[in-house]
């Protein structure tokens, strides 16, 4: 460890410490955590200069961010998502506003402003290295209900430190997205089962055929939504209790979804109507209370095949960061280039 | 109720035994659990990432991008197909518990009158039943004993409690529980134990009990619990002191 750190100096509204997840404790109950949009943690690392196999902890920031007050020689930062953020030099200097989807590097004493996040759920701050904080059951990421991981297992409060693998950044250029990710539109895409049985067709078809509204209740755990009751069959909606994947989709009694997300429980006890195709979990948990969804059925294989595609978008995308254009100023080179390839005159 | 495979999206399957909580059932879950394990250990199944037992089923989780639903199935059915009883690699474990009230067994007053049976008779109920670890789930290191003796099955309570303590023991229907962390809860609490079901200061060693395990209670006086409680505080249990040896 470096002795390197980012101090908290005010935190967020939910800020917490999460890399790919847990993987392997679920038959001893342990949720998997991680981070909740795995395409922006994989953005955000990449841009902090990190490989994808090393599975780098950065911060997942929800509704409003963090002031991180740098405590290193400089730290390389990746930021990803819709995310207000500035720059102050030094104590009382005036913010200067920093893109997101790029990388920064900054110095000792400076202070990173994060303020809120626009029109999704959460945004990334990765760090070259990954935050240092220790592993637990081989993840870093935070899982609050259980107090693990992360930053003494909860989000981050004044005061905090997060440490830095490295005490400084590597020299080379800041990369920047070449276009933000696509992560699709229309209907969220779920193959039914594994309790399809525990619905009447007619509940299939309230399900699959009205729109549902996300509501207040919406966290790392799962989403409630609001909308038309759900038909249980004969069998009910309870069930003795099986294992639940990510992205299930539950409905108890009351006949109203329930998608469960990061911090779902390994297993419960209603009867789950459906799941949510991978490609478009990333999707469902930028969603914020109030916006609304359609479910459309798929196959497995064609659920199969939409994440492989993906795939291969995340990496072309990763693939093509481009050098950023230096802060504070025009870079005619680039812009020009930029010209050159989009066709676009300004 | 024969096998069957349910969709559970494009990352995990459920094989299915059976629709109740029966021994016959999970003891499939556990062999089919422990035989994906040898297959693994043995560099077998590649893409399969982990598989999580409960009560009637085996949830197979898988990484779509090294593999296939279609790849899997059929090695899974070809474990099935040459299905033998589970090894006995699982592990026998007594568990201390004091049942001294009022401050543990909350319960144990309104148990008894519920069950016809005397205050020291639930007790003894609960100490001459054998448990086997069904599943592990709803929190971190939360067992599911299945095997309470026959007059001590009740539903769960009418009103859950807000808080129950952590380490409490409690049953309700065919089971008994023991609470990892403070939760709310609706079970009949019985009885308190010193040893925590999720030690995080082992790490990835952190639960205690694991699928599969038989686990028996041991009545402990209070002053051996609060023995025991100091001595945890200091330091983590090593489970193994819990474990009966092998002969």
């Amino acid at each position: 460890m470096s002795g390197a750190r980012l101090i908290v100096e005010r935190p967020g509204l939910f800020d917490t410490v999460q890399d790919r997840g847990r993987i392997g404790f679920q038959e001893l109950g342990m949720p998997t955590a991680g981070a909740m949009d795995r395409i922006a943690l994989a953005l955000a690392n990449a841009l902090a200069g990190n490989a994808p196999d090393a599975n780098a902890a950065a911060l997942e920031m929800s509704v409003l961010g963090p002031t991180l007050l740098v405590e290193a020689d400089s730290v390389r930062i990746g930021l990803v998502g819709p995310v207000e953020a500035s720059l102050i030099a030094s104590e009382g200097a005036t913010p200067k506003p920093l893109l997101a989807d790029r990388s920064h590097t900054l110095s000792r004493g400076q202070r990173l402003k994060l303020g809120s996040i626009v029109g999704v759920t959460t945004a990334y701050l990765a760090v070259e290295g990954g935050i240092a904080v220790p592993p637990f059951m081989g993840s870093r990421s935070t899982y609050t209900r259980a107090a693990l991981g992360g930053v003494e297992g909860r989000k981050l409060k004044q005061g905090d430190a997060l440490p830095l693998a490295r005490d400084s950044a590597s020299p080379r250029a800041e990369l920047a997205l070449a276009a933000p990710f696509d992560y699709g539109h229309g209907p969220l895409r779920v193959v039914p089962g594994p309790q399809a049985d525990h619905f009447t067709a007619s509940g299939h078809a309230t399900f699959t055929g009205s729109e549902y509204v996300v509501s207040k209740e919406a966290d790392r755990m799962g989403i409630r939504f609001e909308g038309a009751k759900i038909e249980h069959s004969a069998l009910g909606p309870d069930i003795v209790s099986d294992g639940i994947a990510p992205g299930a989709i539950q409905v108890p009694a009351a006949g109203l979804p329930i998608a469960l997300l990061a911090d779902r429980q390994t297993a419960g006890g209603y009867s789950k109507i459906a799941t949510i195709a991978s490609a478009d979990l990333p999707r469902t948990c930028r969603l914020l209370p109030g916006m609304r969804v359609r479910f459309q059925t798929i196959t497995v294989a064609e659920a199969e095949s939409l994440r492989r595609d993906q795939e291969r978008r995340l990496a072309a995308a990763i693939a093509a960061l481009k050098p950023a254009r230096p802060e504070g100023g025009i870079d005619l080179r680039a812009l020009y280039e930029e010209n050159l390839i989009d066709g676009v005159v300004v | 109720m024969s096998t069957r495979f349910l969709d559970c999206g494009d990352t995990a399957f459920s094989v299915e035994f059976g629709s109740t909580i029966a021994p016959e059932i999970n003891s499939r879950v556990m062999a089919l659990h422990g035989a994906i394990a040898s297959e693994r250990a043995a560099g077998r199944l590649e893409g399969l990432v982990e598989t999580v037992p409960s009560m009637r089923a085996l949830l197979v989780h898988y990484d779509p991008l090294t593999t296939t639903r279609a790849a899997l199935q059929p090695a899974i059915e070809t474990l099935l197909a040459g299905e033998r009883a589970a090894e006995a690699r699982s592990r026998r474990l007594t568990l201390p518990c004091c049942y001294d009230e009022p401050e543990f067994a909350l319960d144990l007053a309104d148990v008894a009158q519920r069950t016809g049976v005397s205050e020291e008779e639930v007790i003894q109920l609960h100490l001459a039943s054998e448990f086997h670890v069904y599943m592990v789930g709803f929190m971190p290191g939360l067992p599911y004993l299945v095997g309470l003796a026959k007059p001590l099955h009740l539903p769960r309570r009418a009103s859950p409690r807000v808080r129950v303590p952590a380490r409490s023991v409690a049953i309700a229907t065919e089971m008994s529980v023991v609470y990892p962390f403070e939760s709310p809860g609706g079970w009949h609490l019985l009885g308190r134990t010193p040893v925590s079901m999720f030690d995080t200061r082992r790490g990835a060693e952190a639960s205690t009990l694991a699928p599969g395990d038989t686990v028996r209670f041991r009545r402990i006086s209070r002053a051996e619990y609060d023995a025991l409680e100091a001595e945890a505080e200091r330091a983590p249990f090593d489970i193994a002191r819990f474990v009966e040896a092998r002969p």
